[in-house]
């Protein structure tokens, strides 16, 4: 296959997924630029986390495409692949690895070699230490780095999952609903943390808080029964009647 | 620092306790005056060889189980195709002693009016030969097998029945005479090993003193691979599958390494047992055996490795005690036991003696340490 010369860092194109029978993606077309601060909005069952596992491979579509830097066939490559390649993927609700430290859930998601000799025999690097340092900071969990991860608040453990998502040195972060559960404070902050990564990196963000959507001031893709509803930014795709029917509520 | 130092508090407790017992157990059984109180007899030293085999198949178990979430209700399989193949080396010693006094054929092919050594009896007089069969045949098959399961994402309970279906098979596979491994009567009437009488308590001191030393060596393997950043995935694993993967780690490799190290310890494990017990047959296959270990394992704190062994001990001893005292209700009190851990104390004995500790501390009034059992804790 030649690749399609595609400017875009992420490309979707008419991309369908089908749980028996039931289409949860619907020929849908999507494309992110580099450094491109996305926000997805919609219904549940709009296709939001369908799409997402088809970006990182949990999913395979029944057809379409969807390519990475315009070269990397993503419809054919397993999790720990894509992962390699530069995107990196934060939950709904948030994962980290409870009954390790803040400081090894950052551990293990830096930007390593993954195979199980490799990490047998892998020593922290001082490089190492200093890009866990600079997450700490950044994050704001240096008081709490040798606390287990299971230990830290809702808020804190987002937090703490968008950092090994930045140890990951992804090129694109996929993000699902980071503000649930957060304090009107913790979400403006969080608001401001990813203005910040997306400065340098691509970033989709999947969220239902419209307040959220408007701190982060970016171009807005409205899904809907598994395809695009409405593309812009907030003002313009709010102020679209589909939207305001299928989503907002009149 | 990314290791935590492999001889922590844990790890110079453990190993101790288990020098002392490989110095106290031969002394105290060959040079204590027979008769005296601090005699230990001689059929005692081979029954504790025992338990210390079941410390080190215990071990093996929680090294997946604890740190890595793979519950396996088959490892008695790897256990016994260890036993097997020490079994094989032992029966070709036996040569021309045997009652058919055959020079090659031990007396079970004999009986079956076999002309030739089947082709997989081969090498097994050669006592390296049949030491590295001891960690191959249990780590090829723990290779295959969990190639086919963890590639194909089998996990939990649907994981625990297959391994369950695995050892089953391989009983009923090893009942059948024409296996060539002795069927239901398996492999017995065993002479000597390296030259050494079986049956003299000199060489059963000596057999004891090697499984400490393996099961020490054991353990300093675990401790080793669960301090890694390599057992730091695996908790991983254990505790947020998905995650891992997500992050770039290809789960089915951690696990199949894992997985496989075991196999081979459980082997190494059989190994040892046969030698001390006399005997190996295709009852070491049965179900409930692998289950028993399991519960080994939870009795004594699932994921800390030195619950493990404890674990290992303290039931065995049980067993031994209730089967010659109670026999009917020994099954009884080790459902009862596993019952009682699941609900009052999830980490098992380590756990519910280190949450005491923790307390007593406190109320003395100096400051909680971090604890040296934290190896990986589980979640319940």
């Amino acid at each position: 296959m030649s690749a399609p010369v595609t400017p875009t860092l992420l490309y979707l194109d008419d991309i369908t997924v089908s749980f028996d029978g039931f289409r949860a993606l619907n020929s849908l077309s999507l494309a992110i630029d580099h450094a491109e601060m996305r926000a997805i909005i919609g219904p549940n069952g709009a296709g939001k986390t369908t799409m997402m596992d088809v970006i990182t491979g949990k999913t395979r579509p029944d057809q379409g495409t969807a390519l990475f830097e315009g070269s990397h066939d993503l419809t054919v490559l397993d999790e720990a692949a894509i992962a390699e390649l530069g995107i990196g993927r934060k939950f709904q609700t948030p994962t980290v690895f409870e009954m390790h430290s803040v400081e090894d859930n950052l551990l293990l998601a830096i930007k390593d070699k993954r195979g199980p000799f490799l990490t047998l025999f892998s020593r922290r690097t001082t490089l190492e230490r200093e890009r866990i340092e600079v997450l700490l900071e950044r994050i704001r969990l240096t008081a709490h780095r040798y606390r287990k991860a299971g230990e830290l608040s809702h808020g804190q453990k987002q937090w703490l999952e968008i950092g090994m998502l930045l140890a990951q040195e992804p090129k694109l972060l996929l993000i699902d609903e980071p503000a649930a559960g957060m304090t009107d404070q913790e979400t403006a902050d969080t608001a401001e943390l990813l203005r910040d990564i997306a400065k340098t990196k691509a970033v989709v963000v999947v969220e239902h808080d419209m307040t959220f959507v408007r701190d982060l001031n970016v171009k807005v893709t409205c899904l809907h029964d598994g395809s695009v509803l409405a593309e812009g930014s907030l003002d313009a795709v709010s102020a679209n009647e589909r939207v305001v029917e299928v989503y907002l509520g009149r | 620092m990314t290791t935590q130092s492999v001889l922590d508090k844990q790890s110079i407790v453990v190993l101790s306790l288990l020098a002392a017992v490989a110095v106290l157990v031969p002394v105290l059984n060959g040079l204590a005056v027979p008769g005296s109180a601090l005699h230990l007899s001689d059929h005692l030293v081979p029954l504790l060889g025992k338990y210390i085999c079941f410390a080190l198949l215990a071990l093996s178990v929680d090294l997946i189980w604890g740190y890595c979430g793979i519950l396996s209700l088959g490892h008695g399989a790897f256990f016994a195709l260890g036993g097997y193949a020490m079994g094989m080396y032992l029966m070709r010693q036996i040569g021309p002693r045997g009652v058919y006094a055959h020079p090659v054929l031990p007396d079970f092919m004999v009986f079956l009016n076999w002309k030739d050594l089947p082709w997989f009896w081969y090498g097994f007089d050669v006592f390296p030969f049949a030491m590295l069969m001891v960690l191959l045949v249990p780590g090829i098959l723990a290779f295959i097998f969990g190639w086919l399961a963890f590639r194909s994402r089998v996990t939990g309970v649907y994981l625990s029945i297959i391994t369950q279906a695995m050892t089953y098979a391989l009983m009923l596979a090893f009942f059948r005479n024409n296996m060539g491994f002795g069927g239901n009567n398996g492999l017995t009437d065993f002479k000597d090993i390296l030259g050494f009488p079986l049956q003299s308590a000199s060489t059963r001191r000596v057999l004891f003193v090697l499984s400490v030393a393996a099961l020490g060596a054991g353990y300093l393997l675990c401790r080793w691979l669960v301090g890694s950043k390599f057992g730091k995935v695996l908790v991983a694993v254990r505790d947020a599958e998905s995650r891992t993967r997500f992050l770039g780690y290809r789960v089915e490799h951690y696990k199949l390494a894992v997985f496989t190290i075991s196999a081979m310890l459980a082997g190494v494990a059989g190994a040892l047992y046969v030698p001390q017990v006399g005997i190996i047959n295709p009852s070491e296959f049965a179900p409930a055996n692998s289950i028993e270990l399991v519960i080994w394992v939870a009795v004594g704190g699932r994921g800390t490795l030195a619950g493990a062994i404890l674990g290992a001990l303290v039931v065995n001893a049980g067993k031994t005690w209730f089967t010659g005292a109670l026999p009917e209700f020994w099954l009884f009190a080790l459902g009862g036991l596993f019952i009682f851990v699941t609900l009052f104390t999830p980490r098992g004995i380590l756990g519910a003696g280190q949450g005491l500790w923790e307390r007593a501390k406190q109320m003395l009034g100096s400051k909680p340490s971090r604890s040296s059992f934290s190896g990986g804790g589980v979640v319940p």
